[in-house]
């Protein structure tokens, strides 16, 4: 399987992501499209990096699943959070910042 | 068709299907499941192209860590969680147009460039190469990465916390 074959798949789990955060209304659904669209991000980052020869892409692959895990923390304690304040997660009730 | 072709296909047939799944399932609990089985499949890609550490820390981190985190988010937001809701917007038609222009973009730029095919041969192990290159060329940044993720970790307690 050449490079090709991984960057498209990469391409396609990243435009699903992509659509799923469009048209999610749950909060939690718009973040689960972006761990989609992040673990994309780190087929690409893995293909690139065995098919060039060279270790820095693995090494910026676990930095990624390292950033995504705070992001998702962070993320799902927002959610929590704004349960508790607002109680809903959907994201077209979420207004307050509208003028 | 060799084993590694296969293989390839399997996966790729297993990640895209539940990665649709992921963003069209009715029941958020149930995308939630359908993305383990993505994250897994995923790990299965990182094996193909030889990257088992990798393919360890995917199946550690995401599909035991992240997704006990948002089954217990779902689990405190959402009354219904066996039911099926309307999980749409609105946007559902525009945002499949994006979405497939994108992926038509980015294939036909794939398909117009010089990509290798064929990889080089592994002269080492890839783990051990890992392992030093994290401790030596990327020390600093490895210290600031677990800096943002003990600010990550503060925030989200201080966030969850109870009022009093």
């Amino acid at each position: 399987m050449g490079l090709n074959a991984y960057l498209t798949l990469a391409a396609v789990v990243f435009c699903i992501g992509l659509f799923g955060v469009m048209s999610r209304r749950n909060t939690i659904g718009i973040l689960l499209g972006i761990e989609l669209m992040l673990n994309a991000v780190n087929i690409n980052l893995v293909a690139f990096s065995r098919f060039v020869g060279n270790v820095d892409g693995m090494i910026f692959t676990v930095f990624t699943i390292c950033i995504t895990v705070s992001e998702a923390a962070l993320g799902l304690a927002i959610v929590i959070l704004l349960f508790r304040v607002r109680r809903t997660v959907t994201a077209d009730h979420l207004d307050l910042l509208k003028g | 068709m060799n084993a590694e072709t296969i293989a390839f296909a399997a996966l790729a047939l297993v990640l895209v299907g539940s990665a649709l799944m992921v963003v069209l399932s009715t029941n958020l609990f149930h995308a939630v499941l359908w993305l383990a089985l993505a994250l897994t499949g995923t790990a299965g890609i990182f094996l193909l192209l030889e990257a088992e550490f990798l393919a360890a820390v995917q199946l550690l981190l995401y599909a035991g860590g992240i997704i006990t985190i948002v089954v217990f988010a779902i689990v405190v937001t959402e009354r219904l969680v066996g039911e099926s809701i309307t999980q749409t917007n609105r946007r559902i038609v525009g945002g499949g147009l994006v979405a497939l222009a994108l992926v038509g973009i980015i294939a036909n730029a794939i398909a117009d460039s010089p990509l290798p095919t064929t990889r080089p041969p592994l002269t080492s192990d890839l783990t051990r190469a890992v392992g030093e290159t994290v401790l030596t060329r990327y020390a600093l940044p490895f210290e600031l990465l677990a800096l943002l993720m003990v600010a990550a970790l503060l925030g989200a307690i201080y966030f969850a916390r109870p009022d009093d």
